[in-house]
């Protein structure tokens, strides 16, 4: 992440509490901030907002960014700090309200992403337990969480209905242990559902099945509703945002 | 043995139910309400007239003024309101709220059945808050409220024939200059649609029954498949 430098000295840099001198306790280092040129990387609230609107619009657990959930809750928790200091320093009742209004959006966004995750978690646990490339999309806590969940599960299922039932019938992986050889009782979500995306480059024709009938030409900020799972790739490389 | 299968029968539509429970959420947490998509029209920026002084802010989302009295400067639209409920700012309306724009687009949206005019991304939102927010700042309030009413009536309009073009053949949508407020609105049922087209066009991915025990869910399922096969 090579825009992690500018905008974590950035948001270190918001309302020093040390400059006794700055009239709002925020014109001391005005100077020091010109020079980031801090226009042309995308702030970490603007990347915050893409990962967290592919999250909520993508079918399937997306790979978790860390590095980028902890420079925005840096960020968060320097500024929390940051207000209160100010609050007790100088009392000005519109420049607080507006850095709280901001801290606010912030933690929405952070939120809300965090929840997306933990609702698909809980929507295909094992599903997620048992592919080693989703496993791995999950961050440390949400490893611990899925496992937890499972294991929750497992005995509501079992104390409430699989115990009661022929033994054949018992296992909540399989419809039954005779008929399946494989664990067919468990939901994946649909790859094949459309979702809304956004192409942030020329993409150029893109081949949407596998006979190459297909195609559809993806310029810059092109809008298509199409099909989730040929479309993944360019997800994963950043081609494409969900909306 | 016809009493287990009634069992697992009853374990099955208890399954559905409760899948079909999850499913309705899953639409809503994987579509954006009407809330999420204001919340994304607010980081729109828009020019105030600031009616004080105030240094520069330093926000997590990027840095705004120095503030100087009758000196405009552009923020972020949510940062502009908030001043504006205090009394701290004029807001000014964006270039293509005004009158003679929006009756340019709503002629050519009027002359054109097929395609929509560029509009910034989150035109509804972003007018309605203006509207609701800093009516008094805005100039011919009253047209600019009938025409923006007239230019989603007319695009609405376009997107339900357009409505009308999906089948089982469509592999793609192209949403041309199409707001974000008109996508939340169309997107459930295209969504929906889209994908049972997709399924009931590729057969192999419905779901084989089980042999003789077949479930009342799955002949339901089946059964609007051929009425929905007009070759």
């Amino acid at each position: 992440m090579d825009d992690a430098g500018p905008s974590a000295r950035r948001g270190g840099n918001s309302i020093p509490v040390d400059d006794a001198t700055g009239a709002y306790g925020a014109s001391g280092f005005v100077d020091s901030l010109d020079g980031l040129g801090t226009e042309e990387v995308a702030s970490d609230v603007v990347l915050l907002r893409r990962v967290w609107q592919n999250e909520k619009c993508a079918p399937e657990i997306l790979p978790y960014d860390a590095s980028l959930v902890e420079r925005v809750r840096e960020q968060v928790q320097l500024m929390e700090e940051n207000i209160e200091a100010f609050a007790t320093e100088i009392k000005d009742d519109l420049m607080l309200s507006l850095y709280r209004m901001d801290v606010n959006r912030t933690l929405f966004l952070l939120r809300s992403y965090l929840r997306a995750r933990l609702s698909k978690i809980e929507r295909h646990p094992i599903h997620i337990i048992d592919n080693q490339e989703l496993w791995d999309r999950l961050s440390e806590q949400e490893q611990e969480y899925t496992n937890k969940y499972c294991e929750v599960l497992a005995k509501h299922f079992e104390q409430t209905v699989l115990i009661r039932l022929p033994e054949q019938y018992g296992s909540m992986l399989k419809q039954t242990s005779l008929a399946s050889e494989e664990n067919d009782m468990i939901t994946q979500p649909q790859l094949n559902t459309f979702v809304c995306c956004r192409s942030r480059g020329a993409i150029g024709s893109f081949q949407l099945d596998d006979k190459g009938d297909e195609s559809v030409d993806l310029m810059t900020n092109d809008l298509y509703i199409l099909r989730y799972k040929p479309i993944r790739r360019l997800l994963e490389t950043d081609q494409i945002e969900l909306i | 043995m016809e009493h287990v299968t009634a069992v697992v029968e009853l374990l099955y539509q208890f399954g559905v139910n409760s899948m079909a429970g999850r499913a309705s959420t899953e639409l809503e947490s994987s579509f954006f309400s009407g809330a999420e998509v204001e919340f994304l029209a607010e980081d729109d920026m828009v020019v105030i007239v600031p009616s004080l002084r105030m240094d520069t802010l330093h926000l997590i989302c990027g840095d705004f003024g120095p503030f100087m009295p009758q000196v405009p400067a552009s923020v972020p639209l949510w940062l502009g309101i908030a001043m504006k409920k205090r009394g701290k700012c004029r807001l000014r309306a964006p270039e293509w709220m005004s009158v003679e724009n929006l009756t340019q687009v709503l002629e050519l949206e009027r002359e054109s059945s097929q395609e929509f005019q560029p509009l910034p991304f989150h035109y509804v939102e972003v007018s309605r808050l203006l509207l609701d927010n800093a009516r008094d700042d805005l100039v011919d309030v009253y047209m600019v409220q009938t025409l923006i009413e007239d230019i989603r009536n007319v695009r609405f309009h376009k997107v339900q024939t357009g409505l009308q073009t999906l089948s089982g053949k469509t592999h793609a949508v192209k949403l041309k200059n199409l707001g974000a407020m008109e996508v939340s609105l169309i997107r459930p049922f295209f969504v929906k649609a889209l994908e049972k087209f997709y399924v009931h066009d590729n057969e192999e991915l419905v779901q084989p029954s089980q042999g003789e025990t077949d479930t009342p869910l799955a002949s339901v399922d089946r059964h609007p498949r051929r009425v929905l096969r007009p070759r």
